[in-house]
């Protein structure tokens, strides 16, 4: 029996926080009891001091790029996992560009049994839509949720053929799997490096418009509203985005739709320098679109927060920045950009926490998410006042492709939970060192 | 001495008007050696100069070889074809392994935006960017502006349009730069396909129109098509181009008395300009070239030491 005691519990499914103490047996979560009434009579086996933190359920990452099989020198799982956990992190869901594409239960069967043996969160693969994610056949959705895939993607990929994707979303919603598309015009966003605005025109590089993503949206819109096939779109960058997926939600159409820290906390002029860790895709955006993102998370026409954690290594971010590859590692800043958002006054604590959680475990249809008695010991315990600057060294990814190294931060996990096993601690970690 | 603290030459974004006032005086002053019987100083002996490029270039690698040649420096040249990665080797592995044979400078073309800030921040020795991509190309924006002084007395208040290819050109970003920080009032003009998005907030004004955008203007900077550059569908043809947007007798009858007409080449014949424009009497296409060498040896004399010592 675990005692975490005295902490701030964060119950995003009530919109509220409360002094709680927890108490977790078997795995589960047994009791909550109001603070000052349990009395340890030697059945605890373990106390966690949560004074001053708060206590939220753990975090579930519904975009990540784990890398293996195929590309094990950026991260692989047990690696994703670590930075998952150090991150705040009990469940990631991982997308299938890897090599080969998880296009087939024998790469579902091989990343889950990775997992198993990395032994620290939980992992949920999603399988591709299309076969070697070629945007020509569909893979075999059924076998493949079978094997464990909770949702298709082509991710990395937009399905240009769009009576395929009409196909992929009806077929999608008979076996329970969620689709998320990665939405780009792939000849409107050609050679682009960036946003394409102010910035890139004075730096000389090759623009990404923000219609690229915006036309594949409303694609996407229309295509639900026809098969009545609920779409999940992905790294939602732009405010033309947030007002299509606003329309479509009042107009009662199932989307659902997420973005990444990144979107909310940079701007275009990141890239200024030619620095290759401010380059991902979709590009960053105007102050304008940032701030576009901010209302959507607010109105919740945005419905989850998602790093896309995407790791590379030197070899494709140490070069020129048009050959650079896209994205940044995303599992270790997740928390202080969050919670940036609260202290600015865009989301209140449970919201902010329920775009972790049980936003993304309701889309995943995975259940959890919520700290009630009966659930799941996942759980994360945070000091969200533990000011700090971000460095290599602290990174737990095996790739260090972050534009937020060298940067102030403010608030951190200090311990995650997976099913009532402690699977790692900021303490243990910097008392073993 | 002439206060000059640059190690490197990135962009012309990094000088202040004084420090293109030096470069152009300093080109003032060498210029003429190279009228000279005997065209050689000895300003930069035993210093080496490696000139790395790995995108064509006739122009401008020639006019660094003669003028590190008459300042009496070592020229090395260093060629590669398309990207180093295709070989196995990083670019920053490739520059770290010419900076083992310690030069004194690399003078460096690339055909990526942004290459050399990237190598400033890796490498000890100073780098002279003759060329990023379509970014910038300060070393011909700062000869330009040594032939505008030259044939107008000032830069300051002069009124000059760029035409063409504005969005593919690293000229025009250079020019613009260099050009609105020294007060001469800029205009752009070509093709609205051809135009970078939210040009204006460069400082500059748009007229697409180059009958209209000539009117008034002190100099007329025409830019080279770049067909290499374009990926598809940016304008339906030559043909087509040079009738809308190309410079010829017809349109030359706006053009302001004592106006001068820049290229800064290669020249496409009967595309950018007709042959009689080119070789008329506002042309000052060869000028440009002849003061190109004159800068080139004020920039390898101010960034090899030759005036910090």
């Amino acid at each position: 029996m675990i005692w975490i005691k005295n902490g701030k519990v964060v119950h995003p499914d009530r919109g509220m926080v409360e002094p709680l103490d927890i108490i977790i047996d078997h795995g589960k979560i047994s009791r909550l009891v109001p603070q000052g009434i349990f009395k340890n009579e030697g059945q605890v086996s373990r106390t966690i001091n949560a004074t001053g933190k708060i206590v939220v359920p753990g975090f579930i990452d519904m975009h990540v790029h784990l890398r293996e099989p195929g590309h094990e020198y950026k991260e692989t799982i047990a690696t994703g996992a670590m930075a998952g956990v150090a991150g705040g992190f009990t469940a990631l869901a991982c997308m299938p560009n890897t090599d080969p594409v998880n296009d087939c239960r024998a790469v579902t069967e091989f990343i889950l049994e990775q997992a198993r043996k990395a032994s620290l969160l939980k992992v949920y693969p999603i399988a591709a839509i299309t076969k070697g994610q070629k945007g020509e056949e569909l893979t075999e959705f059924g076998d493949l949720r079978q094997a464990g895939a909770v949702g298709v993607s082509d991710d990395g990929f937009c399905v240009t053929d769009s009576d395929l994707m009409r196909r992929a979303m009806e077929y999608a919603r008979y076996h329970g799997l969620i689709v998320i598309s990665h939405c780009e015009d792939k000849n409107l966003s050609a050679g682009g490096v960036m946003h394409e605005g102010a910035v890139s025109t004075q730096m000389g590089l090759k623009g990404i418009p923000s219609a690229s993503e915006e036309i594949m949206i409303q694609r996407e819109i229309s295509l639900a509203r026809l098969t009545g096939c609920p779409v999940h779109i992905a790294h939602v960058s732009t405010a033309g985005s947030v007002r299509s997926i606003r329309r479509a939600k009042e107009d009662g159409i199932p989307v659902t739709a997420e973005t990444a820290p990144h979107y909310f906390s940079l701007d275009h002029t990141a890239v200024m320098g030619y620095d290759p860790n401010a380059k991902m895709n979709p590009p960053l955006r105007t102050p304008e679109d940032v701030a576009a993102i901010k209302v959507g998370l607010k109105e919740g026409v945005i419905d989850v927060i998602a790093t896309d954690h995407a790791p590379h290594s030197s070899l494709e971010k140490d070069v020129e920045f048009d050959l650079a590859a896209f994205g940044i590692i995303g599992l270790e800043t997740a928390v202080p950009l969050t919670l940036a958002l609260v202290r600015e006054g865009v989301l209140t604590l449970p919201e902010a926490i329920k775009k972790w959680t049980i936003n993304p475990a309701a889309i995943l249809g995975i259940g959890g998410g919520a700290i009630k008695e009966g659930d799941s010991a996942d759980l994360t315990v945070i000091d969200s006042d533990a000011e700090y600057v971000f460095n290599i060294e602290n990174i737990h990814s095996k790739s260090k492709n972050s534009p937020f190294i060298g940067k102030k931060l403010k608030g951190r996990n200090t311990l995650t939970m997976v099913d009532g096993r402690v699977v790692w601690e900021r303490d243990a970690e910097h008392t073993s060192r | 001495m002439v206060m000059f603290n640059h190690k490197h030459l990135v962009s012309i974004k990094q000088l202040s008007v004084e420090d293109i006032y030096t470069i152009l005086d300093a080109a003032e002053s060498l210029k003429e050696i190279s009228g000279r019987d005997i065209k050689k100083v000895p300003i930069l002996r035993g210093k080496n100069v490696v000139l790395f490029f790995n995108e064509p270039s006739t122009r401008t690698r020639t006019s660094f070889e003669i003028a590190a040649k008459r300042l009496s420096a070592d020229v090395v040249g260093f060629s590669t074809k398309g990207s180093s990665t295709t070989k196995g080797e990083t670019l920053i592995d490739t520059v770290r392994n010419i900076q083992a044979m310690s030069p004194d400078l690399i003078v460096m073309r690339h055909y990526s935006s942004g290459v050399p800030y990237m190598l400033a921040r890796k490498i000890d020795i100073g780098i002279i960017n003759a060329g990023d991509g379509i970014n910038e190309h300060p070393t011909q924006a700062l000869l330009d502006l040594y032939t505008i002084r030259e044939k107008k007395g000032r830069i300051e208040g002069l009124k000059v349009v760029i035409i063409g290819d504005i969005e593919h050109s690293r000229v025009a970003r250079s020019e613009i730069y260099a050009l609105t920080k020294l007060g001469a009032q800029v205009t752009l003009s070509g093709p609205p396909t051809m135009m970078p998005v939210q040009a204006e907030s460069m400082g500059v004004q748009v007229m697409y129109h180059p009958g209209e955008a000539i009117q008034g203007q002190d100099v007329i900077i025409l830019l080279r098509i770049q067909m290499e550059r374009h990926s598809k569908c940016l304008f339906p043809g030559l043909r087509e181009y040079s009738s809308f947007f190309g410079m010829n007798k017809e349109i030359l009858k706006y053009i302001k008395e004592g106006a001068i007409i820049m290229h800064p080449g290669p020249v496409n014949r009967g595309v950018e300009a007709s042959p009689d424009v080119m070789d008329g009497p506002f042309s000052v296409v060869l000028d440009q070239v002849a003061n190109g060498v004159a800068v080139r040896m004020a920039l390898l004399c101010l960034f090899m030491g030759g005036n910090r010592d």
